[in-house]
């Protein structure tokens, strides 16, 4: 293997597994925000406790989130200096503002938090998770502008050989990052809705604190029922964005080949890019593509075909993983729909809490399959349309880039393995005195 | 002085804080084995920088991104080159800062042991090879005009290289044993407070053997001759660890360790002043370094980003320094989180 496939392995298992923290992050803490809140206006001591708990397992989570987080940030630079170099004078400022005005106040107040129940008054601490819940969405807001950047590239000229910045606010306000911020960020609230759900219910099912975990169970409710509608909605815009912006990448979502109007959208198929046609495809909605993508029943909708092969993303990879995170998308919406009808018989409704126990891991997964889709769906671009993945890569050696590899396979691993049993430990102990 | 000198420095600011604030915290962690005499003691060591290590860590996050945001072709070369010694410094990080929560979520002695020995690797590590990597800096490293490095990571093993890692240690340790005996009571101040009273003088002999060295395995001193008043930045750096001795003398950890702090700064500062303009130079030809000039981002960036940091990083240390009040005093039973 060569030091491109492996930096470019090493880069999606540093990616995704720091996304398996950030998600909960988002949400969680502003689902703790409101919890701490709801304390100090009723002095209701299970509001407290409710903070302290979800807080507990909160913690858990957001240490392994900033330690994965550190890696990423220093991969351009070691594994991508070609890339840092031709885009770091645009790109690097996004990751420097991320710092400076986002994480900073993140990292800071969560541990003023976290130590300082007896230090400050309920109203200063409650002010700190709040921070602490803005910051981390400001985070993820730079972050995302970022790669944004990368999806679609404006306010830069090239220059001196790189891509300098012409115009910041370009940058900044680019309507293809305000979409991609408006799916990620909520997203996140609906991995964090059924965390919440999901571990509420274990405790429902046996019965355990029920007052407390149906509060908790109500909470995630309401924020995974407007975040799993709005995050839907807000993907068909995002999608119907890319039909101008990154229109190979669209046709790869939905496995069409021919250039048409009136093109259609097939609810399975199986991509075969060697023939540049589906192997097999099920089920045509006609029309429908051209609807989503442009709003028109007859518009016309660009196919693979009218791309070069080698400007062709794997089509397999992006097809199967957005459509995959569209029926997922769809199951968030009817099961939180399905809990609004139960909402007042939650504990009678075995087969409802259960459901919600075991799709805990979903959204993670919707997330992680949204990421690779988009990622994967930009390739063969780094940057889409200005520099190839394959000119980006470090100038270093493969077997270095092997060696840290399998480093990081087998800490992460570990780390995953050692952090999510804390949590599930913590959130099956339940809350304590 | 042009934009991208100002952000020269301010660069070189950025990283010193970092080590003068994540120091202490890299220094406690290698110290806890040591000074941790009973699961008690253990507990206060990791409490006592457990607030404040993340907020530290961001410095470190801010120093790279400045980096990449103001230099971003020496951000490229920088990071590739240093590509090993710089993954574990990562390594190094990510397995103690989860030490820190972890290792009290259960009783058991070994998952303790298992953590205590993370805490303590994983700070080493990143205090030893950051010293090296800021030493080879200081000096000059085999790249390129391609900025691709001709060596592996023993040449950067030079004698001054580790001296450097040995004396980012020493003074790490020094750093962190004020801050445990200032946040420490009973006889684990004790030990902590007469651990840097043991280190002081390592540190002064380590700092001494470093400007010496300095002055045969590096060109820094030339722009100290060419400016003789600059002198004064590395005189500074060494009345400030004189300093400490005197807060040793008076029993005041506090003290203790804002001089600790501003020795880390000026000895950085020491090394900055003495590259400038360059920020990798190379040992292959001159032409080859990478400079202010040469490495820089375009002009509308280095603004924007000095607008950036003008409001950011005031406010930054308004809040940071609020934090540093709230815990500027023994750890207490009731505010362990971990």
């Amino acid at each position: 293997m060569n030091a491109l496939l492996l930096s470019r392995m090493q880069f999606a298992v540093a990616t995704l597994f720091h996304f398996l923290f950030v998600p909960l992050t988002l949400g969680l803490s502003i689902l703790v925000a409101v919890m701490e809140t709801q304390y100090v206006r009723t002095r209701d001591p299970e509001y407290l406790a409710m903070a302290k708990f979800w807080g507990k397992i909160f913690l858990i989570n957001f240490v392994v989130g900033v330690v994965t987080g550190i890696t990423l940030e220093f991969q351009f630079g070691t594994n991508w200096s070609r890339y840092s170099h031709f885009v770091g004078d645009v790109f690097g400022s996004l990751l420097a503002i991320e710092a400076t005005a986002a994480f900073f106040l993140e990292s800071t107040l969560i541990g003023v938090w976290a130590f300082g129940w007896k230090k400050l008054s309920p109203k200063a601490h409650m002010v700190c998770i709040w921070l602490v819940a803005g910051a981390s969405s400001l985070s993820a807001v730079w972050i995302l502008i970022a790669n944004a950047f990368m999806q679609h590239p404006v306010g830069y000229v090239i220059r001196n050989g790189r891509a300098e910045l012409a115009d910041f606010l370009a940058v900044v306000t680019q309507k293809f990052a305000i979409l991609e911020i408006l799916h990620t960020i909520p997203s996140g609230w609906v991995v964090s809705a059924f965390f919440v759900m999901g571990i509420s219910a274990w405790h429902l099912l046996r019965k355990n604190k029920v007052s407390f975990f149906t509060r908790s169970f109500k909470m995630g409710l309401v924020m995974g029922l407007v975040a799993s509608l709005f995050v839907f909605a807000e993907g068909h815009f995002q999608a119907a964005d890319l039909a101008e912006k990154q229109p190979a990448k669209l046709a790869a979502m939905d496995a069409h080949w021919e250039t048409e109007a009136r093109a259609p959208i097939y609810l399975f198929t199986w991509p075969d890019q060697d023939n540049q046609k589906n192997a097999l495809e099920f089920i045509r909605l006609p029309g429908l593509l051209s609807l989503m993508a442009f709003h028109d029943v007859n518009a016309t909708v660009r196919g693979l075909r009218d791309f070069p092969r080698e400007e062709q993303p794997p089509v397999w990879v992006v097809n199967l993983t957005f459509k995959l995170m569209v029926f997922l998308g769809v199951w968030f919406i009817l099961i939180t729909l399905w809990a609004v009808l139960r909402r007042n018989k939650l504990t009678e409704s075995p087969l409802l809490l259960k459901s919600f126990l075991y799709s805990i891991p979903l959204p993670y997964v919707a997330c992680a399959l949204g990421w690779i889709m988009a990622e994967m769906g930009r390739q063969p671009w780094i940057v889409y349309g200005l520099m190839k993945t394959s000119d980006a890569v470090s100038p270093v050696p493969a077997v270095h880039v092997g060696i840290t590899t399998v480093g990081f396979l087998i800490l992460y691993g570990l780390l995953g393995a050692v952090g999510f049993s804390l949590m599930a430990t913590t959130a099956k102990q339940g809350p304590q005195e | 002085m042009d934009l991208a000198s100002v952000w020269f420095f301010l660069w070189g600011l950025l990283w010193a804080v970092y080590f003068a604030t994540g120091g202490f915290d890299l220094g406690a962690g290698m110290l806890l084995p040591f000074l941790g005499k009973s699961e008690e003691d253990k507990a206060v060591i990791a409490n006592a920088v457990g607030p404040l290590w993340d907020g530290n860590e961001v410095w470190l996050l801010t120093a790279g991104g400045v980096t990449f945001a103001a230099f971003p072709t020496v951000y490229a070369v920088m990071f590739s080159a240093l590509y090993l010694p710089l993954m574990l410094i990562l390594f190094g990080l990510i397995i103690r800062g989860v030490a820190f929560e972890f290792r009290g979520k259960k009783d058991s002695p070994g998952w303790k042991r298992t953590w205590d020995a993370c805490l303590f690797v994983g700070s080493l590590l990143p205090a030893l090879l950051l010293g090296v990597a800021f030493a080879n800096l200081f000096a000059s490293v085999p790249i390129d005009g391609g900025g691709i490095f001709h060596g592996t990571i023993l040449t950067l093993l030079t004698p001054y290289g580790l001296l450097g890692g040995l004396l980012f240690v020493v003074l790490f340790l020094l750093h962190g044993s004020f801050w445990l005996s200032l946040r420490s009571e009973g006889e684990l101040r004790d030990r902590a407070f007469k651990t840097g009273k043991l280190l002081w003088p390592v540190a002064l002999f380590a700092a001494a053997c470093f400007l010496l060295l300095s002055y045969f395995s590096t060109d820094l001193f030339a722009r100290y001759f060419a400016h003789p008043v600059l002198l004064l930045v590395p005189l500074a750096a060494v009345a400030a660890l004189l300093m400490v001795r005197v807060y040793l003398k008076k029993e005041s950890p506090g003290m203790a360790w804002a001089f600790s702090g501003l020795t880390i700064v000026l000895c950085t500062f020491f090394g900055v002043i003495g590259m400038y303009p360059n920020l990798i130079a190379s040992s292959l030809s001159p032409d080859f370094s990478l400079n202010v000039t040469n490495g820089s981002s375009s002009p509308l960036t280095l603004l924007i980003m000095l607008g950036v940091a003008a409001v950011f990083v005031p406010l930054v240390i308004a809040y940071q320094a609020w934090a540093y009040k709230i815990f500027f005093h023994p750890v207490q039973k009731d505010d362990m989180h971990y």
